[in-house]
């Protein structure tokens, strides 16, 4: 027990020390610069004025994000499964893949928003593409890497090659796909933000954080948009809270990786 | 009157693509019931010999028939027990089991009662919805075994299923087979590097010679069946184990003079 207190006490206490050193540089500053950095408590009290409208924006930087990041993943199994069947596809299109991954997709931001349009349609493209080459690498990777002893025992029962997909390849790739899902769930909403930050519009509902970023930048309302940073931290963290619960709910029973010592 | 041939050899060579020959003028064959063992030196190609059996590759030369059919025709008479457990790790025990059957379409109805039969079968009853992760070396092997006995094989073959396991827990698995094995009427073709559990195993033992992969010597194991561990202290047993033994030695001389 001592043990789980140390656990919860040691990071109450580098928090604490963390906000003492935020409060001491904050008034080793002159008092004309001190606007520059507000403190938790000026950025709580932002929170707290600004609710509705963050609010609003969270719920469409979680709509933006959540599509990209559906439908990342949604062609991204599709791909990596052509990938994983065919040699020659995977031959000719493998090494543009790991090309395109390298891309910071955030310099094409802009001309995005030209080719779709401004608002949520570049938030979700944006978000996609960011989230996309993580999933298709990985899956792909999972789906090629099926311990080869089991596809002699596929071959043995005279499988079929749907039931050895099904069967087989799919459930042996799962550990491979939730590595990707996890890094694309901690992408999505950056990439949503940055879509925002480009292509947001005031259009309609008003667009999501990184436009707020944007006006309260604009306007030199800083706690406000320290307060736009935690709701964005906020946000990746549930993302990511999802996806580790659907990745325990499907491994834990029998992945190494969630390995205990009940035997 | 002789009993049925179930499997025969006639003439069978291989050689995998342009690489060195494998095995060369293998003649064999066994009747049902028989407890046949392949022992040799590494790279006498004994795992190739099964396999070849089991139809999960081609022979180059010659002719292989289980019960006068080629051994793909005759897929579903046959099963086959890997070195590794090769189950399953996101499927339960009982699911591993199940699994041939179920990739050949039978519903889940009549799975069930088999399934639980041939786990009781091996004592493993109880560990029906255990994860493969949660299972011992030896309990893995076991599950691996009840697998293929599901499929009610009038053929098993079996590739140094117990390498891996230690002394006492393959000596064990030795005794439950040939217990199973009195149970069920399988003819089996068993590949080991141990001489003693061959003898303690087989009705007949093939000594094979690498470099080509050949058989060299069938040797007779005359020890009535149902063996038990009190058969491995017979003066008999330990005199068969001595004989094989010097067989393989010379086997090996033989190969290392090449």
């Amino acid at each position: 027990m001592p043990k789980r207190l140390l656990h919860l006490l040691l990071p109450a206490f580098t928090g604490a020390l963390f906000v003492a050193i935020w409060y001491a540089i904050r008034y080793a500053m002159s008092e004309e610069m001190r606007f520059l950095l507000p403190t938790p408590g000026e950025i709580l009290a932002a929170l707290h004025d600004n609710r509705d409208a963050l609010g609003r924006a969270a719920l469409n930087t979680t709509e933006g994000a959540l599509l990209g990041f559906v439908f990342a993943v949604v062609i991204s199994a599709a791909l990596a499964l052509a990938l994983s069947l065919s040699s020659l596809v995977r031959i000719s299109l493998y090494p543009y893949l790991m090309i395109l991954q390298m891309t910071p997709v955030i310099i094409f931001a802009p001309i995005l928003v030209l080719w779709v349009g401004a608002g949520i349609k570049s938030v979700v493209v944006i978000t996609f593409l960011i989230c996309f080459f993580p999933l298709v690498v990985n899956t792909t990777q999972g789906l090629i890497s099926t311990d080869r002893n089991l596809v002699e025992l596929f071959r043995m029962y005279r499988a079929r090659r749907l039931q050895e997909i099904l069967h087989l390849r799919v459930p042996a790739a799962l550990p491979y796909f939730f590595t990707g899902l996890r890094i694309a769930a901690t992408l999505a909403p950056i990439g949503a933000l940055v879509g925002d930050y480009t292509a947001g519009s005031s259009a309609g509902d008003g667009g999501g954080l990184g436009f707020q970023a944007i006006i309260y930048s604009s306007q030199a309302k800083y706690p406000a948009l320290f307060a736009t940073a935690a709701v964005t931290c906020v946000l990746g963290f549930v993302f990511v809270a999802v996806v580790v619960s659907l990745s325990w709910l499907a491994l834990h029973q029998w992945h190494d990786s969630y390995e205990r010592a009940d035997t | 009157m002789a009993a049925a041939l179930l499997v025969e050899l006639q003439d069978v060579s291989k050689r995998y693509g342009d690489g060195p020959v494998v095995l060369e003028h293998v003649n064999l064959s066994a009747e049902a019931g028989e407890f046949v063992s392949l022992i040799g030196p590494s790279g006498c190609g004994k795992s190739t010999l099964l396999r070849l059996i089991a139809g999960l590759s081609p022979v180059t030369r010659g002719a292989i028939s289980v019960h006068g059919r080629t051994p793909d025709e005759a897929a579903a008479e046959l099963a086959f027990v890997f070195q590794e457990p090769t189950l399953l790790p996101w499927l339960t025990v009982a699911k591993n089991v199940a699994l041939p059957r179920r990739l050949r379409g039978l519903p889940p109805s009549e799975r069930a009662a088999v399934t639980r039969r041939v786990l009781e079968l091996v004592r493993l009853g109880d560990r029906l919805e255990a994860f493969p992760r949660q299972l011992s070396g030896g309990q893995k092997m076991r599950v691996s075994i009840a697998r293929a006995l599901s499929l009610a094989p009038k053929l098993l073959l079996l590739d140094e299923p117990f390498g891996a396991l230690d002394e006492m827990t393959r000596e064990h698995l030795n005794e439950e087979l040939l217990a199973i094995r009195e149970q069920q009427a399988w003819t089996a073709f068993f590949v080991t590097h141990s001489v003693a559990e061959a003898v303690f195993l087989s009705s007949r033992i093939v000594v094979m010679a690498a470099g080509p992969g050949r058989i060299h010597t069938e040797v007779a194991v005359p020890l009535a069946y149902p063996r038990t561990a009190a058969t491995r202290l017979s003066r008999e047993y330990h005199g068969l184990v001595a004989e094989v033994s010097r067989l393989l030695r010379s086997v090996e001389a033989t190969t290392a003079a090449r």
